[in-house]
């Protein structure tokens, strides 16, 4: 166990001990390896879902969310053991984290509103009928009058 | 370990030590990545708004199904498979040179940010050819005229939309001018000898027609035009970490190799350089998810 001699700054007090093995990397690699197979094999699933005569939108929609927080755990396991922020002292952790938590209302208010759009575009209140796909856009009464 | 012993009632703020214990470099390179993550974050969610906003997008199933080299073939994610694992791997050989850097082992550290640097060159590499690949690519879709023309995929032509029925692609087929039916008749005949294209000049519109129709031609509508521009703007903003990433790479094994880190009596370069390489395979994650998995 070789201990940390590097002198970074004399304003530094503490350094995290670094361990003599890689055996934490390689299982960092392997994990991050499987859950992208995971995600692989869920796109697959998708993709075959959708060559179908009747696609499950809710199934497909059910893989969609878990390939999306398969993503959020690689990204938890590459911030945390390669980027090393998990061996970092608490606040300085925070000091990333609690910032990144606006992520968590840009994502939702931002979809919500682009859902909203499509809403408003399939009535008879739409700014701009979209008349591509007519036999996409399900038909609805202008019930709104 | 603490490598000194701190004091109780130690006032962290006044001056003189890091409140958090770590260098100033190190410090602002995490409050750099942040604010890129919000960066890349505020793209993404602006594609997702723009994507949920209308009725259909463009399956990445059907545009991106191709493989170097495997000429017509439909592989299905098989290529960006290929790419998010070398990005994965040059990861773990970065991470690997920081841990050749704790230990002051600078053949390691050399070992290492080379093979760093050649994923990187391996991912830019990939993307080449897949944005070569999409540029050049040829898809019939139905122009806003009613006619059907040959589109690649740019930032101002999507032919991914819906697909025609196969009414429709007769009806836009009477209405195609002769040159874009000998285009488009063309396209069938992939690896066909060179002499064709005259040949299906000198055909009457009604006979090449029927030779697309009995070909069996797959035409789309044409989707929404965000989609290129987000695609080659986010891919093309990513792949721009990328190159940078390898630049700064090779500037840090260079300075390695010459020893200035051993002068320096640390290789804290090499981490803060890995914190931005794993940044950039961080952002692929999402990259990879928002535009190829769902």
């Amino acid at each position: 166990m070789s201990n940390q001699h590097q002198v970074i700054s004399p304003e530094i007090s503490f350094a995290p001990e670094h361990s003599g093995d890689t055996k934490r990397i390689w299982r960092t690699f392997w994990l991050l390896s499987v859950v992208t197979i995971i995600e692989l094999a869920i796109g697959l699933a998708i993709y075959n879902i959708h060559k179908g005569a009747n696609p499950n939108e809710t199934l497909v929609l059910a893989f969609k969310g878990m390939v999306c927080i398969l993503s959020l755990a690689k990204a938890y396991y590459i911030v945390s053991i390669f980027m090393h922020l998990g061996d970092e002292i608490r606040n300085m952790i925070m000091t990333i984290v609690v910032p990144l938590s606006l992520f968590i209302w840009f994502v939702i208010a931002f979809l919500w509103d682009g859902n909203a759009w499509r809403n408003l575009r399939n009535t008879d209140a739409g700014s701009k009928p979209n008349t591509e796909q007519v036999q996409h856009a399900p038909v609805k009464e202008g019930t709104s009058h | 370990m603490s490598t000194t012993a701190i004091p109780s009632g130690t006032k962290w703020w006044n001056g003189g030590r890091s409140p958090f214990n770590v260098s100033y470099g190190k410090v602002m390179m995490w409050y750099f990545l942040m604010s890129d993550a919000f960066t890349f974050g505020a793209f993404l969610i602006s594609y997702g708004t723009i994507r949920f906003s209308v009725n259909h997008w463009a399956d990445p199933n059907h545009v991106f199904n191709s493989f170097p080299f495997a000429g017509h073939a439909n592989l299905p994610l098989a290529f960006v498979s290929l790419m998010t694992f070398i990005l994965i791997f040059s990861s773990v050989t970065m991470v690997l040179a920081v841990h050749e850097g704790h230990h002051m082992n600078r053949k390691g550290v050399e070992k290492y940010m080379f093979l760093t640097i050649l994923g990187g060159l391996a991912f830019l590499g990939c993307q080449a050819w897949e944005w070569t690949h999409l540029l050049t690519g040829e898809h019939v879709a139905l122009m806003s005229d009613g006619s059907l023309s040959i589109l690649p995929t740019t930032v101002k032509a999507n032919p991914w939309g819906a697909d025609l029925s196969h009414a429709e692609m007769l009806s836009a087929l009477q209405v195609t001018p002769h040159e874009q039916l000998v285009a488009i008749a063309n396209t069938l005949h992939h690896g066909a000898e060179s002499g064709a294209h005259h040949e299906l000049a000198a055909l009457s519109n009604q006979d090449l027609i029927n030779q697309i129709t009995t070909a069996g031609l797959h035409a789309t509508h044409q989707g929404p035009i965000a989609f290129g521009g987000y695609f080659f703007g986010i891919t093309g903003f990513h792949g721009f970490h990328v190159f940078s990433g390898v630049v700064i790479n090779i500037i840090m094994y260079i300075k390695t190799k010459l020893g200035h880190f051993d002068q320096r009596g640390h290789y804290e370069m090499i981490e803060k350089t890995g914190l931005y390489w794993h940044f950039v395979d961080l952002v692929w994650v999402f990259v990879f998810l928002c535009f190829y998995l769902i």
